[in-house]
């Protein structure tokens, strides 16, 4: 999911100056345009590097803070069918962001370095995990509705000009598959509920649908990046369309469960053939992404205690993997 | 400063007896021994193989693309040896 294009610094790139520098972007661009995949070692434009770097980390970022929204309810699920399947959805996320970073590291970069740039709080991640969940239909609507606008995203993603982020897509998809289902599950067995279980559906949805939204990033008029990384086919297609896309989908789905959506101005546009859609109050994304939403800090906060906790575990892995292949070498 | 990470290994699955070894992907592990627990519980999760082989990222030899029209071009411009370039008349049967 997750990629909002959000930051808009990719660093200062040097553009192609001499003629040799000008006919070699333009190999490049006539290779993406005949729909090959660039693989690791290709000679890429630095722009187009730095790109892929700020995309896949802040994807891989969001794939590992998301996993705590969800642990919140771990020891709360209400049966344990329901938390067999959260705890299998989470090490679905966890591995997703693994995947993430390893694709991300073929360009040239080092996880570490990532990790860090996160817990410092200078890495974006999505703005959709700066939200509580505060009811467990907050996790149905997370599989529904975020990991509906994750596949949205993600699907085309697979089509990535640059081959170790397709890949990683491919494998992703498949599994997040599940994730929406499960979710659409969990609502549809409020929704049909007793009245106050349907209420809670109902009070989850009102909160969630907005941001939800949001998850395309912003209208196609004010992102910065669009033009450019379509034209190398990092992104396939618009924020805009996407999200457009996901309102037509998801609609009929809501009318199933007999759950209403939060947006008084929608309604079917039988000559668009899409639904219209009331205005995202933008001010609350940008809100969120400048690090002033519910629980920005939280997140932070939670990664950074799990970092620190972990690593005497990590320094001892490694302390143990060198002292037995000393002995090893001894033998 | 970042943290020192584990090395990195690349990771081989067999989906199953009779295919061979294919690389799915890479992590970053302590040793060998941890490649493959690690492998298993980040690349099996869905029964996606029955062997794994996780190898140093380090031990493995690269060829370079610019390298690509030394090593590969000598292959494009023999015809002579795929079985479409030998005509032999159609009575001939069983070839």
């Amino acid at each position: 999911m997750y990629t909002q294009g959000l930051d808009g610094k990719i660093g200062p790139v040097r553009e192609a100056e001499t003629a040799e520098e000008k006919e070699r972007e333009a190999r490049f661009q006539a290779r993406i345009d005949a729909e090959e995949r660039i693989e690791p070692n290709d000679w890429m434009p630095e722009g187009y590097r730095r790109t892929l770097i700020r995309q896949i980390s802040q994807h891989a970022h969001s794939e590992i803070v998301g996993m705590l929204p969800e642990g919140n309810w771990v020891t709360r699920a209400p049966t344990l069918r329901r938390k067999a399947i959260l705890l299998a959805k989470i090490q679905d996320e966890a591995g997703h962001g693994l995947y993430l970073y390893s694709a991300c590291e073929t360009l040239g970069v080092e996880r570490a370095e990532l990790v860090e740039q996160l817990l410092a709080g200078k890495a974006k991640y999505s703005s959709i995990f700066n939200y509580p969940t505060l009811t467990w239909a907050d996790v149905g609507m997370i599989g529904w509705l975020v990991d509906g606008a994750a596949i949205m995203n993600q699907v085309p993603l697979q089509r990535c000009s640059y081959g170790p982020y397709a890949r990683a897509m491919v494998r992703i998809c498949k599994e997040e598959s599940f994730h929406q289902r499960q979710g659409y599950e969990i609502v549809m067995t409020l929704a049909q509920g007793t009245p106050e279980q349907r209420r809670m559906a109902q009070e989850s949805l009102d909160r969630w649908w907005w941001p939800a939204l949001m998850m395309f990033g912003p209208p196609d008029s004010d992102s910065v990046h669009t033009a450019q990384s379509m034209k190398w086919k990092i992104k396939r297609v618009t924020n805009d369309e996407l999200r457009q896309k996901f309102v037509d989908v998801t609609v009929p789905q809501a009318e199933r469960l007999g759950l209403r959506i939060p947006d008084p101005q929608l309604r079917w546009n039988p000559e668009r053939g899409h639904y219209d859609f009331g205005p995202v109050p933008w001010d609350e994304f940008w809100r969120v992404i400048a690090g002033e939403g519910p629980c920005n800090r939280e997140r932070l906060e939670q990664r950074r205690r799990a970092h620190e906790e972990g690593r005497w575990v990590r320094e001892a892995a490694l302390a143990h993997a060198e002292k037995r292949r000393l002995r090893d070498r001894a033998a | 400063m970042a943290d020192k990470d584990w090395p990195l290994y690349e990771i081989f699955i067999r989906p199953r007896n009779g295919l061979a070894h294919r690389h799915v992907g890479s992590l970053h592990a302590p040793d060998g021994e941890m490649a493959i627990e690690m492998a298993r519980d980040l690349y099996t999760r869905r029964g996606e193989g029955n062997s794994i082989w996780a190898v140093p990222a380090v031990a493995i030899a690269v060829s370079s693309p610019d390298d690509k029209a030394s090593l590969f071009e000598p292959a494009e411009d023999k015809e002579y040896r795929y079985p479409t370039h030998y005509t032999i008349p159609s009575d001939v049967k069983n070839m």
